[in-house]
């Protein structure tokens, strides 16, 4: 483990401060850390913000929620209002990780978790990610757990988070405070990077840039669920999960929002799979025009093309669990 | 069936057949249990040694070459760090071992293996001695690897000699073509990682010429001599120690190289040094399963009954090692058939080194065997378990040899009741529950059995308590708890007045765990013991042997009922028990048995495998301990459910390297995948098998576990998938559209 700084953060805007390019934001640790001890991540230092004020869960005037960077996996999927309006964040969150680190990752540190593939993990190797030009095994090699949409060149690699997936599917915003005092409102759609050249850069947060609070829109119409396809029970990365709010009314789909975790380099939406549902009677038709829309461009390289029939059919079993229409 | 009429018996009584305290079989409690609940027993790496560096191993980057050049001046420039070895031609690629000449693992230069160790960083702190360890540059010459070798067209036969050799019996060729029925498959299973959760670590502590190494070992007195070999010293000068072991599953039977960096380190710094291995690092640095490929062939008369069996096998090592997976190990004896064909052959690979992992053979033999089983089964179109009954061998198919105790058809009998077995639709794919497809599998487990030489003496203390000391360990299994049984039922004492010790290599050498012979082997030394010392207090009493009963802490003969403190008269009993190899077991086959059944759900739209539920039902002979014979089956099925589903450690063909050397790419089964699962014992002593008259348990639990689960899930999709494990992508394709 290379050796770093400490320093504990007394302020959100003192941790920005001190905040840079080898710097890095310390919560919950439970991804940062593994990576510092295999030196995949080697900051020059590390700001705690754990003692923060950034741990509150608050109704907006909006009627969403406002959820410090703060608060914890475990906290964020009990609280009752998550459980009652956001299900689908509330399963996310549940489906991630294990019960010790759901105590200690935090909402913040949870939206910049990083990917799994093994390559990036083995510093022995090439990896364009970790080290931006140096080439990316993954593409020819076992890719098993790696993207099928968005991905480029340089890069194939998934996000591996739960959590994110479903905000996005809730069109959360991500609040960020920045060294210069400024404050930022990034909706999560446009908080993620596709890898493109540089699959290293993986959101649009700036040097010292903070992530202080994740917003919630009022609750969205329809029926919420998140489903993940995993290798096993529990305690695994999704191959495929959806996380999708469907409403329908007079027999017709009137709200679809879905999310993906497991196909993309970031948790992915597609506008164009939710117009082939929103508007259509619920069926088989308007279920496999949407996977179709989705999975359209997508490619597979060996080893994970399982994933593109995976998507489609746990897409479709969604709509119909969501829909109650199974035709 | 077996005819018990026919089987050889012993002529004596055995200090347990005498013995009425009741304690030994009961679900007594692991003695240890609180000692590491609350942390207070110490595993290698805790253990307190003042002054004491810390080492971290520096491993190869490629998978094939040379070593040209290695550059540690920014590695000593590392504050903290205190010193860099590299060049001592003591230091081993991976593990060492008494089975094995030095130079197995002494590679120098030469690149075997990506992950291979070639020196160490050693430091004040273990971040310094990581971060040095990084920093270490080596210059290669990369050279041509094989890393993806030919399973298909392996490069050696086993030679006769080997620890389970090739078997030809009959015209296997002759048989096959002319049978009314044949059954011709071909299966292929992964590398598994032994995955203990105690990493291998050691402290080495040097005394003037004497060692003393910490470890974590499955054996004592075998890895002292192994750490002897692999330093040039004399084996007097060594002492092991691992008095907990978190964990071995087979991994631990070696010596982890780490303890070899340890002790020469500490000898060049002149302090303690402990040096233990990352996750990662163990992945190479500790032997694994290796993968096999498997061609089964069952060729039946038009009954059903086998007329030839052919189990033809390839797996994997690389040069210079020398042990080769036995995959037909639990064939020989398990199924009749006159005809046979068992072999394995072996391809040399730029792979880490393989070697015994829990049940070697029988765990990936049986993946293979056993759905073959119910894949011929259903071609004949026989119950799996009819099949099986008649093809039940009434004397060993291979040699002829009589059996021990062998419970098979039993365990199939009240396991099927038990489970529910005439509920299984033996047509597949017909049963649904919502999403959910549903169904039964079933397979047999079997496990060589195997006694080997062990010493452990006893002590009849002056206060009527007793001592049993002997190198065994516990590596979780229990061994604490059944010495002491043991020793308190044929001494007649309440449990808690025997006091175990164990794991350290200064006391009488056993064997160690392994094979699944440690509990039967060491208690059978105790058990010898305990007999001396009962023919003692007899001779004090003026009593015959056979009229001495030992109870409560009391000799009873003669209508004398006496305390044992009063015999004694302040002088303690002392004897040692000598199990020796092969008492028993050259005249007769014998094997620990089982049936397994599992129920599982397939997701009919995703492929996703739940274990709903499991029983297994194990003759294993006279059982210790109800509770820690269950727990190690229980835990053998969970791991024939992990290997079944999700176990499967990938080397990425171009370099070597291990794709996914991690738990958290390595699946092993979660919680979340382990069912309600209920053992259940036909309990017969087996009073040829040893003189405590158990049978291995240890590896019973994870024979056949896995192909159960297999064909579970051909009964509720109706796909059949013959390469291992059956993850959800190589289902979806069979599954119904949605």
């Amino acid at each position: 483990m290379k050796t770093f700084d400490y320093a504990r953060a007394d302020s959100p805007e003192a941790a920005t401060r001190e905040g840079g390019e080898k710097v890095r934001f310390i919560a919950g640790g439970t991804n940062l850390l593994d990576l510092m001890k295999l030196q995949v991540e080697t900051p020059e230092k590390l700001i705690d913000i754990t003692r923060l004020d950034l741990n509150e869960v608050e109704d907006t005037d909006e009627g969403g929620l406002r959820i410090g960077a703060l608060v914890p996996n475990a906290d964020l999927a009990a609280h009752p209002r998550v459980v009652k309006d956001y299900e689908v964040l509330s399963r996310a969150l549940l489906a991630g990780a294990s019960g010790q680190l759901r105590n200690k990752a935090s909402t913040g540190g949870n939206l910049l978790q990083r990917t799994r593939c093994y390559y990036f993990y083995d510093t022995a190797v090439a990896c364009n990610k970790r080290e931006p030009g140096s080439g990316c095994p993954a593409r020819d090699g076992f890719n098993r757990i790696h993207a099928v949409l968005g991905t480029s060149d340089k890069c194939i690699a998934t996000h591996p988070g739960d959590m994110p997936v479903a905000m996005r599917a809730l069109d959360a915003v991500i609040v960020t405070l920045k060294p210069d005092g400024d404050k930022r409102r990034i909706s999560i759609h446009d908080f993620y990077r596709l890898p493109g050249d540089t699959p290293e850069i993986e959101t649009v947060l700036e040097s010292g840039e903070l992530i202080t609070h994740v917003e919630l829109p009022a609750p969205p119409k329809g029926k919420q669920t998140y489903r993940k396809v995993r290798d096993r029970a529990s305690y695994a990365f999704a191959l495929v999960s959806v996380a999708a709010i469907v409403a329908v009314e007079d027999g017709k789909i009137t709200n679809a929002q879905l999310g993906f975790g497991g196909l993309g380099p970031m948790p992915w939406r597609d506008a164009t799979a939710e117009e082939m549902l929103v508007g259509k009677a619920p069926g088989k038709a308007a279920f496999e025009a949407a996977a179709d829309a989705l999975l359209a461009d997508a490619q597979g390289f060996g080893s994970n093309d399982f994933k593109i029939p995976l998507a489609r059919r746990t897409l479709i079993a969604v709509l119909r669990e969501l829909t109650g229409v199974t035709a | 069936m077996a005819d018990q009429e026919q089987r050889p018996t012993r002529d004596r009584l055995t200090v347990l057949d005498r013995a009425v305290q009741h304690v030994l079989g009961k679900g007594v409690d692991r003695t240890d249990g609180p000692a590491k609940v609350t942390g207070e027993a110490r595993y290698a790496f805790e253990v307190p040694a003042d002054d004491a560096l810390y080492g971290c191993l520096v491993t190869a980057t490629i998978g094939a070459g040379r070593v040209e050049a290695m550059d540690c001046k920014a590695a000593e420039a590392v504050p903290g760090v205190v010193a860099v070895i590299t060049d001592d031609p003591r230091l081993p690629a991976d593990m060492v071992t008494s089975m094995q000449a030095p130079d197995a693992w002494r590679l120098g230069h030469d690149i075997h293996f990506f992950g291979q160790a070639l020196g160490v960083v050693v430091a004040e702190s273990w971040e310094a001695a990581r971060e040095g360890a990084a920093r270490v540059a080596v210059r290669y010459a990369v050279g041509e690897g094989r890393f993806d070798p030919d399973l298909a067209a392996p490069d050696e036969e086993v030679p006769a000699t080997a620890f389970v050799p090739p078997i030809h019996k009959d015209d296997f060729d002759d048989a096959w073509l002319n049978a009314e029925f044949q059954y011709d498959e071909t299966f292929s299973t992964p590398i598994h990682f032994p995955a203990a959760m105690e990493p291998h670590a050691t402290l080495a502590v040097w005394d003037g010429d004497a060692l003393t190494v910490h470890s974590s070992l499955q054996s004592m007195a075998g890895s002292a001599k192994a750490i002897a070999s692999a330093l040039d010293i004399d084996v007097e000068r060594v002492r092991t120690l691992s008095p907990f072991v978190g964990g071995g599953f087979g991994g631990k039977t070696s010596v982890g190289s780490e303890a070899i960096y340890a002790a020469i380190a500490a000898r060049e710094t002149g302090r303690p040094v402990k040096v233990i291995q990352s996750r990662r690092q163990i992945a190479y640095g500790v032997h694994h399963r290796p993968a096999t490929r498997q061609r089964v062939r069952i060729a039946t008369d038009r009954n059903g009954r086998i007329v030839a069996l052919g189990h033809n096998n390839a797996t994997v090592q690389r040069d210079g090692r020398n042990f080769v997976e036995p995959v037909h190990f639990g064939t020989i004896h398990l199924y009749g058939g006159a005809a046979r064909s068992l072999t394995t052959s072996l391809s040399r690979a730029n792979h880490p080194t393989s070697g015994a992992v829990r049940s070697p053979g029988e765990a990936s033999g049986t993946m293979a065997l056993e759905v073959a089983m119910d894949e011929a089964a259903e071609r004949l179109g026989l119950d799996p378990i009819e099949f099986r009954r008649r093809n039940e061998p009434q004397v060993s198919p291979t040699n002829g040899k009589p059996f021990g105790t062998r419970k098979l058809l039993q365990c199939y009998d009240e396991g099927a009741s038990a489970f529910g077995w005439n509920r299984r639709n033996p047509n597949p794919g017909q049963q649904r529950e919502g999403d959910w497809l549903i169904g039964m599998g079933m397979a047999a487990a079997v496990r060589g059995n195997f006694t080997v030489e062990a010493r452990a003496t006893v002590r009849l203390e002056t206060d009527g308590s007793a001592t049993v000391e002997t190198d065994m360990t516990d590596i979780g299994t229990g061994t604490y708890t059944i010495l002491m049984q043991i020793v308190a039922e044929a001494l007649g004492l309440p449990a808690e007045q025997v006091k175990v010790v164990i794991g350290d290599s200064d006391l009488p050498a056993s064997a160690g765990s392994g094979g699944s012979f440690g509990a039967g082997s060491s208690t059978s030394a105790a058990a010898l013991a305990c007999e001396q010392i009962a023919q003692t207090i007899a001779a004090k009493m003026g009593a015959a042997r056979e009229n001495l009963t030992l109870q409560d802490g009391h000799a009873i003969a003669e209508n004398r009922r006496v305390p044992l403190t009063e015999i004694l008269g302040g002088e303690a009993v002392e004897a040692e028990g000598h199990a020796k190899a092969g008492d028993h077991t050259s005249a007769h086959v014998s094997s620990s048995y089982g049936a397994h059944f599992a129920e599982v759900a397939v997701n009919a739209v995703t492929g996703e495998v739940r274990v709903r539920r499991m029983l297994g039902v194990f003759d294993v002979g006279r059982v210790l301990n109800r509770k820690t014979a269950r727990s190690q089956l229980l835990g053998g099925m969970v791991w024939g459910i992990g290997s079944m589903l999700h176990e499967d450690a990938i080397i990425d063909k171009r370099t070597g390297q291990f794709v996914n050397p991690d738990f958290g790419e390595y699946h092993v089964a979660a919680h979340a995948d382990a069912p309600p699962i209920e053992v259940r014992f036909i309990e017969e002593i087996d009073d040829l098998a040893n003189e405590a008259g158990a049978k291995g348990v240890g590896e019973l639990g994870n024979s056949g576990a896995g192909a159960a689960v297999a064909n579970a899930i051909y009964n509720a999709t109706g796909v059949r998938v013959r390469d291992f494990p059956v993850t959800l992508d190589k289902l979806l394709a069979g599954l119904p559209p949605v």
